[in-house]
């Protein structure tokens, strides 16, 4: 197969043990004629190989600028903090580097396929090129490996669908080319931004599916950003909910639906209406207010203003991201976890 | 048909309404022109809408589910008059509203309004609060104090602060400018709204907000909604009878409860079981359909059963006889072969 790579030299940094991606203390903050605005703020999480890490966040939440400065495409924002891809420190790299790395060693897909597929190339073209830039192949095994790709992303007639233009696919069938360049050059970590939130649901189906056979297959490990607390409970095994460009609570994916330790999580998961419910029992636990403007950021927790549990501590002190209860990697970044205080305000 | 008068009937209050429908639709349907190709030639019409009828009862909630370019917003909007359908009926308490004049149209325009998916551009930036929701009352001929009294009280009514009347809609976050969608659509006192995907815009956090005043100004205001939207869970909270559109008709249509417990057209079955649960232990356990390709498109219907080319179940007689509506497992159903 093409994916043989004999121009990627051994790693002088990469540690056997070191995990996938390490981001630690991450921090975004643009400047705006209004002044900074601190998008993502000391941010710490891990990824494994084979696994998904499910990044839960409405709009604001920084959940997507996070994503972009572990690919190295904030551009204009400055970033602080630590990326290891593979034990490979990634902040400070040069451009050149890192878009070695981007499409070799890590890829994105995003909401709009649009965005990331040219109009005037076919969709053979694009990632057979993309092939031929990051394995340095010859023309027809680059061809001969888009056909591959596209066959493998479930399109159906591989070798026809190649030789058509983006605007030729549906929506499902954009985002399944979209997903094969991606993977075109054998990633080892993929990050999708909102990948199915343009698509119907029955397309969403197929492509969840789609991307959970691939990381079966190729031990892919896949950051998953997303606003739908349904797509994370299906896909994902580690979840982290960030508010306000901060991680409010981080758990393995059963804990953080049957036990969740903060206020926001536990405030999202109870104002959902449900497939189960009957829908006709009193109205919805809607968390009241909306979120937190980036602009002008509360000093205490950025939830507070919404939040039932809230005291004065929590408009004042930032409660900081901590261990909470006995699973490892669990943690929750609120004054009052799991006191007597936050059950009240939950019943 | 109706002659065109612009003498209004006076609006009757919801409790006067009687067992027959408040709303009528019969065959209803949109056909667009299709598009040209390079040739000047003219493709044939695309059919949005193709045949769709349903009754709704005074106070009821009727939910319009289906993907994208299954005709749900079209259909939607042909109720309320913003478009105008190519044939079918739509009769609005008796009276038959489909070919009535821009100006004959005034009283419905009292009695049926519309709330829409994207709050912020669909309310005009250049406008005060005060002027938005009061628009439609000038138009009905309030004066200019009055309707900003109805204004403050409205925007009150709505969970909005009175005192927000002269800011722009850019001052407003995304819930609250949906709640200033809502009220413009209550100002003339309706007895229906179209809502077209009202929360779907919206941040998970917020959802709720509107969904519950949705609730309680249907209960307070004896209002009924057409709610249209493709969020499955939103539309059971709440509906009282759903229809699922497919292709430009109406696939399945009944109480909320009979459709979702045991759902007869195998697309319903596959959309609900598509549906992602906020559950990881039910996640892992359910068995779902996952349907082959996409939606066709309205432009080149599949002959037969439109739904046929990603139906599990399909036979030799779906691909050549469309199926009619009728009635199994007490709710309607277009299939020829209903149920498990």
């Amino acid at each position: 197969m093409a994916a043989t790579d004999a121009t990627d030299a051994p790693d002088a940094t990469r540690t056997a043990d070191a995990p996938l991606l390490a981001v630690r203390g991450l921090g975004v903050t643009f400047r705006t004629p209004r002044g900074p605005v601190r998008a993502v703020d000391s941010l710490d999480f891990t990824v494994e190989s084979g696994r998904t890490l499910g990044i839960v966040g409405e709009s604001g939440s920084g959940k997507s600028v996070t994503s972009l400065a572990v690919m190295g495409l904030h551009r204009g924002a400055d970033v602080e903090g630590s990326v290891r891809l593979a034990g490979q420190e990634l902040t400070g790299l040069s451009e050149k580097e890192l878009s070695r790395l981007r499409g070799r060693k890590m890829a994105m897909i995003f909401q709009d396929p649009l965005s990331s597929l040219h109009p005037y190339y076919t969709v053979g073209e694009q990632i057979a090129e993309h092939v031929r830039v990051h394995f340095r192949s010859g023309r027809a095994a680059a061809r001969k490996r888009a056909v591959e790709m596209l066959g493998e992303v479930g399109i159906p007639e591989p070798a026809r669908r190649a030789g058509e233009y983006p605007h030729q696919f549906s929506g499902g069938m954009r985002q399944r080319a979209m997903i094969a360049m991606a993977l075109a050059c054998e990633p080892d970590l993929l990050i999708a931004d909102e990948p199915t939130t343009a698509l119907d649901v029955t397309v969403q189906a197929q492509i969840l599916e789609l991307l959970a056979r691939l990381q079966q297959d190729r031990g892919l490990g896949i950051v998953m950003i997303t606003h739908d607390l349904g797509v994370v409970a299906r896909v994902a095994h580690e979840v982290l909910v960030m508010y306000g460009g901060r991680a409010a609570e981080q758990a393995d994916v059963d804990t953080l639906f049957a036990d969740p330790a903060h206020p926001y999580t536990r405030g999202l998961l109870d104002s959902m209406p449900r497939l189960a419910d009957d829908g006709d029992d009193g109205p919805l636990r809607a968390i009241p207010g909306s979120p937190p403007s980036l602009l002008a950021p509360a000093p205490g927790c950025s939830f507070a203003p919404r939040c039932a549990v809230a005291r004065d501590r929590c408009t004042q002190e930032r409660p900081p991201l901590l261990p909470y209860g006995d699973l490892p990697g669990r943690a929750a970044a609120c004054h009052y976890a799991g006191s007597p205080i936050a059950e009240e305000a939950a019943r | 048909m109706t002659t065109p008068t612009h003498a209004a009937p006076p609006a009757g209050s919801p409790a006067e309404a009687g067992p027959a429908a408040l709303l009528s639709v019969r065959d209803l349907a949109m056909a667009f022109p299709g598009r040209r190709s390079a040739t000047g030639r003219r493709g044939a019409p695309v059919r949005a809408v193709d045949g769709v009828s349903f009754d709704l009862a005074a106070g009821e909630t009727l939910g319009l589910v289906g993907e994208s370019g299954c005709g749900k917003s079209t259909t939607g909007r042909m109720l309320v008059r913003l478009l105008e359908p190519t044939s079918g009926s739509v009769v609005f308490d008796g009276r038959d509203v489909t070919r009535l004049s821009q100006r004959a149209l005034r009283p419905l325009r009292r009695d049926v309004q519309m709330v829409f998916q994207d709050p912020h551009s669909s309310l005009n930036p250049r406008q005060t609060v005060s002027r938005i929701i009061s628009d439609p009352l000038l138009v009905q001929g309030w004066s200019a104090a009055d309707a900003r009294r109805r204004a403050a009280e409205l925007m009150e009514l709505v969970g909005l602060i009175p005192e927000h009347i002269d800011r722009y809609p850019h001052e407003f976050s995304g819930g609250q400018a949906q709640r200033i969608g809502i009220a413009r659509s209550l100002a003339t006192g309706p007895r229906l709204i179209v809502a077209d995907e009202p929360v779907s815009a919206l941040d998970v956090s917020v959802q709720a907000q509107i969904v519950n005043l949705m609730e309680r100004l249907r209960e307070e205001l004896g209002l009924s909604y057409v709610f249209i939207a493709h969020d499955l869970s939103v539309v059971k909270r709440v509906s009282d009878r759903v229809a699922v559109m497919y292709l430009g008709r109406i696939v399945e249509i009944g109480a909320k409860r009979d459709l979702y417990d045991a759902p007869q057209h195998p697309y319903t079955r596959a959309l609900l079981s598509a549906v992602p649960l906020p559950d990881p232990a039910a996640e892992r356990r359910r068995e779902r359909i996952v349907l082959l390709g996409d939606p066709p498109s309205p432009a080149a219907p599949p002959p037969g059963c439109s739904f046929h080319p990603r139906c599990p179940k399909a036979q030799e007689v779906c691909r050549t006889e469309r199926p009619l509506l009728r009635i199994a497992a007490s709710r309607e159903v277009a299939c020829h072969f209903p149920g498990d």
